[in-house]
């Protein structure tokens, strides 16, 4: 009974002595030097890539949707699989940015910045898909309630509507979050940088902030309400996106379990999708001291938890199906299994329960290769685990007379591909000329920003110790 | 400040610098206590306990975003009964017109994106954004204030402001430099 307690303090979330300064140099400096090569030659590659979307899309328009590879029974392809992965994506960077903020995860400020510009543009991308694949897109305003000479209204009791108005909220709120972020830290630029163009246009969108702290009253309210609003959002975009299948009557899709199995899987692959990024970018710009071992490691737990509810969801959709009685159902979870679709399952439970797994080794969890390339995997794994879940249920439902086989055409490659240019010459963009670590966040949660850290005189305490007794300036 | 300076002058405020955040709020404190309306305390980023050495209230923000996640909720679900049940009925799959449940949805989504839309430009509001002529951006000195420079700004036309004793309050507050903000135009 005589064990002993120790407190272990929590690694601090900036290391390497710096100072608000610093910070601000450190972040600040990247928009000021000079373009490196690499960037030209990534931009140029996605450029390239981009314009193959451009392309893509233009000859769908001109051809319809027969060059894609849907057949009879499956009419959903690689359309609505990369719709629902970009998605996704997307719900890692408002998990950052709303859902840590709630709980008050100090760490996430080192991430949230481009996890939120990774949302903006992988919602862009994932938005692309549904807007196209109706195939006459001169009418795709029909999906909102615009007032029209047929005096139509959409049917209010379509999933697909749903959609629409999730995606299109999800969108504005997401940058709206993002702006908010961004005002005080482009005004730090529009202090900040030389050229005269540069100070117009920061100055212009930072909108005249000051930092009073009259300002960051309403402020600080504001994002305390954004990260309420977009807390309950996030979780109803993936929601009513795994509506899309889950009210329909097709054999594997219409289950309960969707909502919050899509609601994991859509954090576990954004959170992967966000440490790819971010392994590059701390790298190629020296933020090892912002971005440390310690933030690579607490997203990590995050990718295994989630993983783990993903495998949990997939075993639990087997025992339902096998449970529930049905034999259309019961059908389909086999035939996924040992079907011709095998292949694409078990390298989706590969992908998205086992390499997961990794990650309960402290040793891996800390490693920065092993988390680079196990984040590409699980991408690919969740990719998959779309097409499993699309094409499977539709290529072989109720009577096998109507079975078919599903395989994409080149165009639905292309098009695919040619999404991560448009997501890349966004990004890059933004790595250019955007401050790509919330600037004023990081100070927020360094030592010195506490006013308890000083001493009763108000200078810097001779103790480096944070957690040391100090004092109570305020008293 | 050169251009300040070839113009006729007029003064906005007493601008003091302070050396971190525990002087900033102590300095603040100080300064409401003395009495004066017209201030600000300049910042890089929020500092935790400023509201209250500022005496300032709540920010009343939440109730701008409720009054617009009313007009969502009741926006959403006028803009689906009317169209769906009034303006052109259609039957779908034999669903009632008024199908409440499948509204929810929709309903969600758009109290959601107007309470948003308060939240942000309400706030732009409350802060009097975008506002680009402020006068304390022609000190240079203030542009340290998004860097790690903490500031305190005493305007002119508040009601206690008094060169002498103001800078004396300032000064002992433990100001480590004190200016005149100065409007551009002589009004």
């Amino acid at each position: 009974m005589s064990k002993k307690y120790e407190y272990v303090p929590e690694q601090p979330l900036v290391q390497g002595n710096h100072t608000f300064s610093s910070i601000t140099s450190l972040i600040g400096d990247i928009v000021e030097r000079p373009t490196p090569m690499w960037w030209y030659i990534a931009f140029g590659v996605s450029n390239l890539l981009l314009a193959m979307l451009l392309g893509m899309i233009a000859y769908l328009v001109w051809e319809g949707t027969g060059i894609w590879g849907l057949n009879n029974p499956v009419g959903w392809g690689w359309a609505i699989i990369n719709f629902v992965w970009w998605v996704g994506i997307g719900h890692a960077g408002t998990l950052i940015s709303a859902i840590l903020f709630l709980f008050r995860q100090g760490w996430r400020t080192a991430i949230n910045r481009f996890a939120e510009a990774m949302t903006i543009f992988a919602v862009m991308c994932a938005g692309i898909f549904p807007a196209i694949h109706v195939g006459r897109i001169w009418v795709v305003y029909w999906m909102f309630p615009i007032p029209n000479q047929m005096q139509m209204w959409p049917n209010f009791n379509s999933p697909l509507l749903w959609d629409v108005f999730a995606v299109s909220t999800y969108f504005t709120v997401s940058l709206l979050f993002w702006y908010v972020g961004l005002v005080p830290d482009f005004a730090t630029l529009r202090d900040r940088v030389k050229s005269k163009f540069g100070r117009i246009i920061y100055g212009f969108f930072a909108l005249g902030w000051t930092g009073g702290n009259r300002q960051w009253q309403h402020y600080e309210k504001s994002y305390l309400i954004l990260a309420g609003l977009a807390t309950p959002l996030v979780l109803s975009v993936h929601t009513i996106v795994s509506f899309d299948f889950a009210v329909s009557i097709i054999p594997g899709w219409h289950t309960t379990i969707f909502p919050p199995y899509f609601v994991a899987g859509a954090i576990f692959s954004g959170f992967a999708m966000v440490m790819t990024l971010m392994i590059i970018a701390r790298k190629i710009y020296g933020l090892e001291d912002i971005m440390t071992i310690n933030h690579i490691e607490k997203m990590n737990m995050i990718i295994l938890v989630t993983g783990t509810m993903v495998g949990f969801a997939y075993v639990m959709e087997f025992f339902i199906a096998w449970y529930g009685g049905v034999e259309y159902e019961k059908f389909a979870f086999i035939n996924r299994a040992i079907g011709p679709y095998a292949w694409a399952y078990w390298l989706m439970f590969l992908c998205n329960v086992f390499s997961p797994q990794f990650f309960w080794s402290k040793r891996i969890r800390r490693s920065v290769t092993a988390s680079f390339i196990l984040s590409i995997v699980v991408n690919i794994g969740m990719w998959f685990e779309r097409f499993v879940i699309t094409v499977t249920s539709l290529a072989q439902d109720f009577l096998p007379g109507s079975w078919g086989y599903y395989s994409p055409t080149w165009v639905d490659v292309l098009t695919y591909v040619g999404t991560f240019g448009l997501f890349f010459t966004n990004f890059l963009l933004f790595l250019r000329f955007m401050p790509m670590v919330a600037i004023a966040e990081i100070k927020m949660v360094m030592p010195q920003a506490d006013p308890h850290y000083y001493d009763e005189n108000g200078d810097e305490p001779v103790l480096t110790d944070k957690f040391a007794k100090k004092p109570d300036v305020n008293a | 400040m050169s251009k300040a300076e070839q113009k006729p002058k007029k003064v906005y405020g007493m601008l003091a610098e302070y050396g971190n955040p525990a002087k900033l709020i102590r300095a603040a404190k100080l300064v409401n206590r003395a009495g004066y309306q017209k201030y600000d305390a300049y910042s890089p980023f929020p500092i935790h306990g400023m509201d209250e050495a500022m005496g300032l209230k709540e920010s009343k923000l939440g109730y701008i975003v409720l009054v617009h996640a009313i007009m969502g909720f009741f926006g959403a679900l006028a803009l689906q009964i009317w169209t769906s049940s009034i303006a052109y009925p259609i039957n779908i799959s034999g669903k009632p017109f008024m199908n409440i449940p499948a509204f929810i949805p929709v309903t969600f989504e758009l109290t959601v994106l107007l309470s948003a839309f308060g939240a942000v430009f309400g706030m732009f509001f409350m802060n009097n954004m975008p506002r680009h002529n402020n006068p304390l951006f022609n000190s240079r000195r203030f542009e340290k204030v998004t860097d790690d420079g903490f500031f305190i700004c005493i305007e002119a036309n508040d009601d206690f402001f008094d060169e002498d004793k103001t800078r004396k309050l300032l000064q002992d507050a433990g100001a480590t430099h004190i200016e005149h903000i100065y409007t551009l135009e002589d009004r």
